[in-house]
């Protein structure tokens, strides 16, 4: 197996009785890459995350993640895997503070180095006057950009973002994706799960999973020229349309 | 007989969720409110659909005003709110029978007007609201806001958390919606949406950034705009933002929009200043902006 | 009017649809009943006590057997010091202790007078009261056959008749008591999370928006839970009759008036909380809280209100579900009619207006 694959998935299925939610799938995941993971609602892509945070068991396939086998070592994968969602990341009745505290306290970390990453969030984030505010009175953007920080608390080597950026401001979204960016370079492996292209525009490359197959996967750029198109949106739609 | 908006303002405790907003929908209009989260859309919304009383200013809708006329924009406008807010344990036909029986009206009476809808969630008709789709859902809500035939039709967020398939048959729908008279008012936080409005508000903090058509938003963009590429994104950001002739360097999927601060800004410059910086692979050229450049540049 | 229907019919899709609701509904009220019924009771039945007879002579021994023979006590234990007393008391078993004296016949001819001590394990206070009650009259009783024949010159002989439940049944306290828990809590939290319910999926929105008044959602709201407290009520009333054999002494026609009555009372303390709560949570909350507890502790329920702190007395007052119970044990134990009860009738009546007009005065019709 590649050492640089911070993500291998081989013939991954799901099936829930008659249904098959996850239909074959494999592909690889470069260290440092930033992976788009596209599908409509309802296509597999919910349930082929959870095989891969190892929460839910394969029917059949291998999966490894961060060199773990999902099914043998599934506690080993949620150790070195960081997970933000839009619906839930943060508590909306505790303090931006009480938070980032919580959570290191929940990824076990020592109370001296809660103390410390807390204080460093802060700062990196420029939310000195906000650190003892509630986390529900922020603007979605920045409890995004908390949620986002809180997620690397534990130092993992993958992070999996579930609709990151939706429905917050432009500015900040940029933001956002800057930092996605910088974690990146440092080497760790993004893996979003989005239905929204203009979230996908932003990844290094792109699955497209249409009714539990993986139906393209490769840059945007060569999405874009292969299917003769301007968006991704309209890579999407193409694909789609041809299922129907 | 379309909306009229003046000097609405509204806060919440300290919070001033809109800040003076004005503007006008024509009758038959379909009128995009375009912003993030948080920005005031859903309050402009309640406003107008008598839900909420604004602190300052006044409103109209279907020329009626919205405080003391309230019970009749309750007869004559439909509303789809930004959750999905149907009975979620009743079938679907029997949530368009409940909201039909509410305005006096029978499914018979105006099924012209939703017929494209509703015949593609008819096969489903007794199936339970709370086990569609997002898209079907989202054309069961649309059908019971038009059921009665409103005059104005209020869409707050219709198509969040919509598959780009349904989202693009939503707005195929709201076309031919407009095209038999109803004006519609619709919220998005997605910027690709707003070049299907006839013209549209840029909103943000409560603000009005620019009413106009999405034409001449996208034109009004003061600056020459590039995108900039290169091997490694990471670090090209960061040089871009170090660079002293940057006005403004932002993510766009796989490139970074560039403008200068400097009116006689040459691409060459740049192109040089980031081969100094070890950079490979440099694409840079001009490109057309769009609305989210123009709402970035208007809210920075 | 059309409308209206439109609007009850769907509401009765929402409650027939709930399936685990209205099982809770329909069953709880039968468990209830059931419950306080057979298990839960004030009465004594085979009572385990000890015997310590430190003269073991013909008297004692009578009295004694008097007291086995009785279907109150059974004798679980014979201990012959004082010391083991303390060791079957902790044993937890044995609920009370006869310690007779010394000589006990010999005293009680010698100086016409000889002494019992009973001694009861008064963690249980009502049952230790009981017990020892249950043993003096039986103690009072040996004693009349003693003396018959004999000539005292003056005697007060208490001849005490249990009116209206003379075999001191509980089930004649409980029955209108769950009665009234369950009308309150079928009507008031019922109507309450329904009403919450909307606002919480944010389907009132929707009807705000619509040219459905007010008063019209919210009569729309009670018809479907006046019908099922009713049922209830039925149901109650049937059980008591069948399985408890507990006669309804008064008329069933001022019953069901009365139940009404009370019903309506409740929903509109429903729609007042609906009015107040956000979620279904808040309303339920509100409901256990604010209704249920003082409908069990205050009412005179299970407690006598007679024997509360003057505050408490003072506070029962305001609790709607006190006069209704007064109003139902009237009817069902006492057989009275109006005549007896107008002043309650009347008292509730004003309390449901009250909260009806609250609760219009309350119903927003707008988001906050």
């Amino acid at each position: 197996m590649n050492k640089e694959n911070a993500i291998t998935v081989k013939d991954l299925t799901k099936t829930f009785g008659a249904f098959t939610a996850v239909n074959n799938i494999s592909f690889e995941v470069g260290r440092g890459e930033v992976f788009g993971f596209l599908g409509a609602n309802g296509a597999g892509k919910t349930t082929a995350m959870k095989m891969l945070i190892g929460i839910l068991k394969p029917t059949s396939g291998i999966a490894t993640v961060a060199n773990f086998d999902v099914i043998s070592h599934a506690e080993d994968v949620k150790k070195s895997i960081g997970y933000m969602s839009q619906r839930f990341s943060l508590y909306n009745d505790l303090t931006i503070k009480e938070n980032i505290t919580f959570f290191g306290g929940i990824y076990g970390l020592k109370k001296t180095d809660i103390k410390v990453k807390t204080q460093e969030l802060i700062e990196e984030l420029g939310l000195h006057d906000e650190a003892n505010k509630l986390v529900g009175a922020l603007p979605l953007g920045w409890k995004q950009k908390v949620a986002f920080s809180v997620s690397l608390l534990h130092n993992p080597q993958i992070i999996f973002l579930d609709e990151p950026t939706g429905g917050v401001d432009p500015i900040t979204r940029r933001q956002f994706w800057e930092m996605i960016y910088r974690e990146a370079h440092k080497g760790k492996t993004i893996f979003v799960t989005t239905h929204y292209m203009d979230e996908a525009e932003y990844c290094d490359r792109v699955s497209i999973m249409v009714e539990g197959k993986i139906e393209a996967l490769d840059t945007p750029k060569n999405l874009k020229t292969q299917y003769k198109v301007d968006t991704m949106n309209q890579v999407f739609l193409k694909l789609a349309r041809n299922i129907e | 007989m379309g909306i009229s908006v003046k000097n609405i303002s509204k806060s919440y405790d300290k919070v001033m969720a809109l800040k003076d907003i004005s503007f006008e929908v024509k009758p038959g209009e379909l009128f995009g409110l375009i912003g993030p989260d948080g920005a005031g859309k859903t309050t402009l919304f309640r406003i107008l659909t008598t839900l909420l009383i604004a602190d300052k200013g006044e409103a109209t809708v279907a020329g009626y005003n919205v405080i003391k006329e309230y019970k009749s924009i309750r007869n004559h406008v439909g509303y789809m709110p930004g959750r999905f807010s149907l009975y979620q344990d009743l079938t679907v036909e029997e949530n368009l029978n409940f909201f039909a029986t509410i305005f006096g009206t029978t499914i018979q009476e105006n099924y012209d007007l939703i017929k494209e809808i509703y015949v593609q969630i008819e096969p489903f008709k007794d199936r339970r609201a709370g086990k569609l789709s997002g898209g079907m859902k989202q054309k069961l809500a649309l059908s019971c806001a038009l059921i009665h035939k409103p005059k104005v039709l209020f869409l707050d967020e219709p198509t969040t958390g919509v598959d780009p398939v349904s989202r693009k048959e939503f707005w195929e729908m709201l076309k031919r919606l407009q095209k038999k008279g109803i004006t519609i008012l619709v919220s998005t936080p997605y910027m690709d949406e707003a070049a299907l409005c006839d013209r549209i508000a840029l909103i943000q903090n409560g603000n009005i950034l620019e009413i106009d058509t999405p034409e001449v938003i996208k034109n009004s963009f003061p600056k020459t705009l590039f995108k900039v590429k290169a091997a490694e994104t990471f670090k090209l950001i960061q040089d871009l933002g170090s660079y002293e002739l940057t006005h403004s360097a932002y993510p766009f999927g796989e490139y970074i929009h560039f403008t200068s601060n400097n009116v006689d800004f040459n691409a060459k410059d740049l192109v040089q200043y980031l081969e100094s910086n070890g950079h490979t692979d440099i694409e840079v050229n001009e490109t057309a902006p769009t609305i989210e450049d123009t709402f970035m540049e208007l809210s920075k | 009017m059309k409308r209206f229907i439109g609007f009850i019919q769907k509401e009765f899709y929402h409650i027939l649809r709930d399936r685990r609701s209205l099982f809770i509904l329909f069953g709880m009220p039968i468990a209830q009943v059931l419950l306080f019924g057979f298990a839960i009771t004030n009465e004594i039945n085979n009572v385990d006590i000890a015997i310590l007879d430190h003269s073991k002579d013909a008297t004692t021994k009578e009295i004694i057997s008097k007291i086995a023979a009785s279907k109150y006590f059974s004798i679980k234990q014979v201990i012959d010091n004082e010391a083991a007393i303390a060791t079957a008391f902790k044993k937890g078993h044995i609920k009370a202790v006869l310690n007779f004296e010394n000589d006990f016949s010999k005293k009680l001819i010698s100086e016409n007078k000889a002494t019992i001590q009973i001694l009861t394990d008064a963690t249980d206070p009502n049952t230790a009261n009981t017990i020892s009650n249950y043993t003096a009259s039986i103690l009072k009783n040996y004693q009349e056959d003693l003396n018959k024949g004999a000539t005292l010159s003056y005697q007060i002989v208490p001849k005490t008749r249990l009116a209206y439940n003379p075999e001191l049944k509980s089930v004649f306290m409980f029955v209108p008591g769950v009665m009234t828990v369950i009308l309150m809590l079928v009507s008031a939290m019922m109507t309450s999370i329904s009403i919450t319910r909307e606002k919480e999926l944010g389907t009132m929105e929707i009807l705000l928006v619509s040219p459905l008044k007010p008063f019209q959602v919210i009569i729309g709201k009670v018809v479907p839970y006046i019908l099922l407290a009713v049922i209830n009520a039925i149901i109650i009333i049937l059980l008591s009759l069948f399985v408890f054999k507990m006669p309804v002494q008064g008329s069933f026609f001022l019953l069901g008036a009365e139940s009404i009555l009370f019903i309506i009372n409740a929903l509109s303390l429903g729609i007042l909380i609906s009015t107040i709560s956000t979620s279904q949570q808040t309303a339920m909350m509100i409901s256990l809280m604010g209704l249920m507890l003082p409908v069990i502790l205050l009412s005179g329920f299970i407690f006598p209100i007679s024997s509360m702190p003057l505050p408490l007395q003072l506070l029962s007052h305001i609790i709607p579900a006190k006069w209704f119970i007064i109003i139902i044990k009237g009817i069902m134990l006492k057989g009275v009619g109006i005549e007896y009860l107008w002043k309650e009738t009347l008292i509730l009546i004003g309390m449901t207006l009250f909260f009806i007009a609250l609760s219009i005065k309350k119903y927003k019709i707008r988001l906050e």
